[in-house]
C-alpha cells in the first residue's frame, strides 16, 4: 500500500467522521435538514455545526502533537497528556477562571497557553540527560503538580458556581461549544500547527541523535522553540476551548506508523489526519450512548487512552530488554 | 583544503578542556587523534566539525573560519560520524543514508543528484544488499556500514569519525577502518578518533596525540607512537618494532610499574 494511496483513504475517512460528527445524536440530522428553517437546522448550525469543526480541529492539532513531540523527544510514549503539557494548560486556564482573567477577550487562551509553553519548557529542563524515560517521569511529575494545584485552586472556589463552572469545564467536552469560541481558537492552533508542520526535515534528522543533527545543520535552538511555541499554542488552544482531551496524541501516531513506516516526517500529517478522525468518532459515539445525558468525550479518551499507554509501555520495555 | 586548529581553548560544563591545541589535518590522508579518556579527543573533533565553539583559537577549513559558517554551508562541507552509532525508529537502512542528504535539501523529494549520492554511498559500504531492511534488524557490523554510508552521501570534503569502532567485533572494524582509509585515498579527508592503539599504527598516515588537554605530539606513526611517549601517556610499557616488511609492530605488554 503506497503512502499516497493510505492518505486519500486517511481524507475519506476524515470526511466520513466529520459527516457522522454532524448528523449523529440523540436527533439524528441528515443532510437535507441543514438548511432547513426549523428546530433541526438550528440544532445543526448552533450545535452539531460548531461541535463538529471543534472535533476536527482539536483532534488534528492533538495528533499532530504528539507525533511532533515522539519525533523530537525520540520516545514513543511521549504525548501532550503523558507529558503533563494538558494538566498544566488546565491549571492556566482554571486559574484564568479563578481570577476572572477568562472575561477578558483572549485571557483564557491567554494563560492556558502559557501554561502549555511553560510545561513544555520545564520538562526539558528536567527530562534532560535522563534518557528516554526522563521526559516520561518528568511528565508524571509536572502532571501531578498540576493536577494537585488545579484541586487546590478548585478547593479555594469563592462560591459553588465557580467551582461548578471550572469542573465542568475541566472535564473535556465538545459540547455547548460556540462558534465564537471556535473561531477564536481557530487561529491560534492553526499557527500552532504551521509551526509543527515545518519540523519534519530535522525531525528525522534527530534520528540520528543531537549530534548527529547538528552535523546536518539542524538548528536545534530554532527547533525546540518551534516546538515550544507550536505544542503550546495548539495544544493550549485545544485546552480552553474543550478542557482535557487526553491520548489522541498517544494513540494516532503508533496506528499511523504501522502504515506509513517510522520515519518522523512521514507521520506528522497523516497524525493529524488520525487524530481528527479519532476526536470525530468518539465524540459522535459518546453522543450515542444510551442513559440520561452523555459521557464526557474526555473520560471516554481517558478510559481509552490509559490502558493503551499501559499495553505500549510493556511492549517498550519488552523491546529494551 | 586543510583542516587546522591554532591554539585552540576550549572550556564547557563537564567536557573536557582543550587548551593551546594546534594541529593541521591534510586531505589524501588518514589522521587519527589520540589520546587517554578525557584528553579531550570528542572535544577536539566537535570542534573541527563546528559543534562547539572554541573559546579561543581558531578552527578552519582552509582559510574559513568553522565556527563562522552557516550552519548548512559547513554541513555539505565536513561530514560527522558521531560516537554511540545513535539510532532511533526503525527506519529503512536507505532511509537513513538519505539523512545524509539533508544539507543539500531544496525542499520537494529527492533530486536526482541526491538518489546518485545514496546509491553510490551504498555501494561503496556494500550496504545496497540491505537498502530496505529496517536499521533495527541489522547486525552492529551492517549498522556501522549504514551509518558511514550516511556520512558518505551527504559528499563532505571532510569525514570526521568519533570512535567508529566502539562495540564492534574485530573483522567489522577493519571493515571501517578499510572504508575509511579508502576515502582518504581517494583524496577526502579523514579525522578517526580511535581507540586501539594498534588499528592507529597499522592504519594511520598522521597521527595526533593529545594528552590532558594539549597536543603531546603529532606527525608520523613512527614519530609520535614511541615507547616513551605511550608510557608518559597512557602509562603503558610497549615494545615497537619493524616487521620483515618495513610495517611498524605494536605490543603492549602491560601497565608501566612505578
Amino acid at each position: 500500500m503506497t503512502a499516497r494511496f493510505m492518505t486519500g483513504v486517511l481524507l475519506l475517512l476524515t470526511l466520513a467522521a466529520f459527516l457522522l460528527s454532524l448528523m449523529a445524536g440523540k436527533v439524528w440530522i441528515w443532510p437535507m435538514s441543514w438548511a432547513a428553517n426549523n428546530a433541526d437546522g438550528w440544532i445543526f448550525l448552533e450545535l452539531r455545526l460548531p461541535r463538529a469543526l471543534l472535533g476536527l480541529c482539536i483532534g488534528a492539532v492533538l495528533g499532530l502533537s504528539g507525533a511532533v513531540l515522539q519525533g523530537y523527544l525520540r520516545n514513543p510514549l511521549a504525548d501532550p497528556t503523558v507529558l503533563g503539557v494538558s494538566a498544566s494548560a488546565a491549571l492556566g486556564g482554571v486559574l484564568a477562571i479563578f481570577m476572572g482573567i477568562n472575561l477578558v477577550p483572549f485571557g483564557l487562551f491567554g494563560c492556558a497557553m502559557i501554561g502549555a509553553v511553560a510545561s513544555i519548557l520545564l520538562l526539558l529542563a528536567i527530562g534532560r540527560g535522563g534518557g528516554p524515560i526522563g521526559f516520561i517521569l518528568g511528565g508524571m511529575v509536572l502532571s501531578t503538580l498540576a493536577g494537585a494545584l488545579t484541586a487546590f485552586v478548585i478547593s479555594i472556589a469563592p462560591n459553588p458556581f465557580a467551582a461548578s463552572e471550572i469542573i465542568n469545564w475541566l472535564m473535556g467536552a465538545l459540547t455547548d461549544r460556540l462558534m465564537e469560541d471556535v473561531l477564536t481558537a481557530l487561529p491560534f492552533m492553526a499557527i500552532g500547527a504551521l509551526m509543527l508542520l515545518t519540523t519534519g526535515r530535522a525531525l528525522d534528522a534527530l534520528t540520528l541523535g543531537e549530534n548527529g543533527a547538528k552535523s546536518l545543520g539542524v538548528d536545534l535552538f530554532r527547533l525546540q522553540w518551534l516546538i515550544v511555541l507550536g505544542v503550546g499554542l495548539s495544544v493550549g488552544a485545544s485546552v480552553a476551548v474543550s478542557g482535557v482531551v487526553g491520548f489522541v496524541g498517544l494513540i494516532v501516531p503508533h496506528l499511523i506508523r504501522s502504515f506509513y513506516g517510522e520515519q518522523p516526517s512521514r507521520i506528522l500529517l497523516p497524525s493529524a489526519l488520525g487524530g481528527a478522525i479519532l476526536t470525530l468518532t468518539a465524540d459522535s459515539l459518546v453522543r450515542l450512548i444510551p442513559g440520561p445525558g452523555e459521557m464526557r468525550l474526555g473520560i471516554a479518551m481517558a478510559v481509552l487512552g490509559a490502558p493503551f499507554f499501559l499495553l505500549l509501555l510493556l511492549r517498550y520495555r519488552k523491546g529494551a530488554a | 583544503m586543510n583542516l587546522n586548529v591554532q591554539n585552540l581553548g576550549f572550556a564547557h560544563g563537564n567536557a573536557p578542556t582543550l587548551e593551546g591545541v594546534s594541529a593541521t589535518f591534510e586531505a589524501g590522508k588518514f589522521s587519527v587523534i589520540l589520546g587517554p579518556n578525557g584528553a579531550g579527543k570528542s572535544t577536539l573533533l566537535a570542534c573541527l566539525a563546528g559543534l562547539r565553539k572554541p573559546n579561543s583559537g581558531t578552527a578552519k577549513l582552509g582559510d574559513e573560519d568553522i565556527t563562522a559558517m552557516p550552519a548548512t554551508k559547513r554541513a555539505k562541507r565536513i561530514g560527522l560520524l558521531p560516537q554511540g552509532a545513535e539510532t532511533h525508529w526503525a527506519i529503512t537502512s536507505e532511509a537513513l543514508v538519505a539523512l545524509g542528504r539533508i544539507p543539500h535539501a531544496r525542499g520537494g523529494g529527492a533530486s536526482a543528484d541526491d538518489r546518485r549520492a545514496i546509491a553510490a554511498a551504498m555501494h561503496a559500504t556494500a550496504t545496497d544488499g540491505f537498502a530496505h531492511r529496517p536499521i533495527t534488524q541489522l547486525s552492529g557490523g551492517e549498522r556501522a556500514r549504514v551509518l558511514l554510508a550516511r556520512v558518505l552521501a551527504g559528499e563532505p570534503e571532510w569525514i570526521l569519525a568519533d570512535e567508529p569502532l566502539a562495540n564492534l567485533d574485530p573483522g567489522y572494524q577493519l571493515d571501517i577502518l578499510d572504508l575509511l582509509r579508502q576515502q582518504a585515498r581517494d583524496g577526502q579527508g579523514v579525522v578517526a578518533v580511535l581507540h586501539d592503539l594498534h588499528h592507529a599504527v597499522r592504519f594511520a598516515d598522521h597521527v595526533v596525540l593529545l594528552h590532558q588537554g594539549s597536543v603531546f605530539a603529532q606527525g608520523t606513526v613512527d614519530d609520535v607512537i614511541t615507547a616513551q611517549n605511550l608510557a608518559t601517556v597512557y602509562g603503558i610499557d610497549a615494545l615497537l618494532s619493524k616487521d620483515e616488511e618495513g610495517a611498524t609492530q605494536l605490543l603492549i605488554k602491560g601497565k608501566m610499574r612505578s
